[in-house]
């Protein structure tokens, strides 16, 4: 039996703006991270979609539905201690076993999918950034030249704690940071980054049949986590800020 | 540039998540934070309507992204409590969700007490 649920303890949820930013209500009590810190998040619309999130708990709590909190908690509390070179070089790390660098070689039917679909995305990622990333059917996976490291370490050192929080955990979703680059630069949709990143699997159901409760829970998952992680990296980004000031004014 | 089909079908596909969100505690949606700051967001999008404008496509990318974190909680819950959220299955039903039955033997099976 599966370990019970909290209550829900409360009525109303409501926001309010703090000297650190926003922060939610529930009744009136403050929410509170797993460590204890006060919950706020530094933009208004990521605060409504939190606020919307503890809205919508039914009878119980299921922090298993609740990626945007978690994801806030993680960026207030750090559990892991870990700080800004740390987090890029974890996501730059996933280079090296990039889902869509590594190829098969057979059946000749996934050859020729893996080719279509992710060689685009990956001379999309090149012209983009300058950079040299390559594909490689080998088992030690292609080999990353130094400087693509350089350049896309330099692009993410752009970004702050939170949006970085946010790329490290697309990045582990997806099990890609192509992909990731993809989705933080618009040029894919969640839809289309996680059937990438789940193309082997796909092309496995399309052969031998789809299973409601294993494949389709995994793809309805792993899509809610990374448009999650996406949302939460554009939210959390300052240029995005900016816009939506200039939007509103 | 990611292909998000028309802002109109993303709207209406958020309001009907909105609507699925706010049926659990009996309020109106139009009564929410998200459908308030949504509805600010999309009007803003539709003055700056210049081709190209990359402020608006960013604001589409998001609304579209919102609008698949919704949808794909509410599918994965629904599978979650149809499939894993009671604990432990009975054989009769582990056998049915292969799509088999388990045999019946007329009169019992003749070792029963």
């Amino acid at each position: 039996v599966p370990p019970a649920e909290r209550k829900r303890f409360y009525q109303n949820v409501s926001i309010s703006q703090g000297e650190g930013g926003f922060e939610i209500n529930l009744d009136h009590r403050k929410l509170r991270t797993p460590q204890g810190k006060l919950f706020t998040v530094p933009s208004e619309a990521l605060a409504i979609a939190v606020a919307t999130e503890w809205d919508s708990q039914q009878d119980t709590i299921k922090m298993y539905t609740m990626h945007l909190t978690t994801l806030c908690n993680t960026s207030l509390d750090n559990p892991t201690q870990r700080d800004k070179d740390q987090l890029i070089r974890a996501a730059v790390k996933f280079l090296d076993t990039d889902t869509v660098c590594y190829r098969v070689e057979e059946p000749e039917t996934l050859v020729e999918l893996q080719r279509n679909e992710w060689d685009p995305v990956i001379s999309w990622a090149e012209k983009r950034y300058g950079v040299e990333i390559g594909s490689s059917t080998s088992i030690t996976g292609p080999s990353i030249p130094a400087r693509t490291r350089e350049v896309l370490v330099s692009h993410l050192a752009s970004y702050n704690m939170w949006a970085l929080q946010g790329i490290e955990f697309v990045v582990t979703q997806l099990k890609s940071l192509v992909l990731t680059l993809g989705l933080t630069d618009l040029r894919l949709t969640v839809e289309q980054a996680v059937l990438l990143s789940r193309l082997e699997e796909e092309y496995q159901i399309q052969k031998w049949g789809n299973i409601e409760w294993a494949h389709d829970y995994e793809l309805q998952e792993l899509r809610a986590r990374t448009a999650a992680g996406t949302l939460f990296v554009h939210l959390c980004s300052e240029s995005t800020a900016v816009k939506h000031k200039l939007l509103q004014g | 540039m990611a292909a998000l089909g028309s802002p109109l079908r993303t709207w209406r596909g958020l309001l009907r998540e909105l609507r699925y969100l706010n049926a659990a505690t009996g309020r109106p949606y139009r009564d929410t934070a998200a459908y308030r700051y949504l509805v600010k967001a999309f009007r803003a999008h539709r003055v700056t309507s210049e081709k190209l404008c990359r402020a608006q496509h960013e604001l589409h990318f998001q609304a579209a992204t919102y609008l698949c974190l919704l949808r794909s909680i509410r599918e994965h819950v629904a599978l979650h409590q149809e499939f894993h959220g009671k604990g432990e299955r009975s054989v009769e039903e582990s056998a049915g969700l292969v799509g088999l039955k388990l045999p019946q033997q007329p009169g019992g099976k003749g070792w029963e007490p």
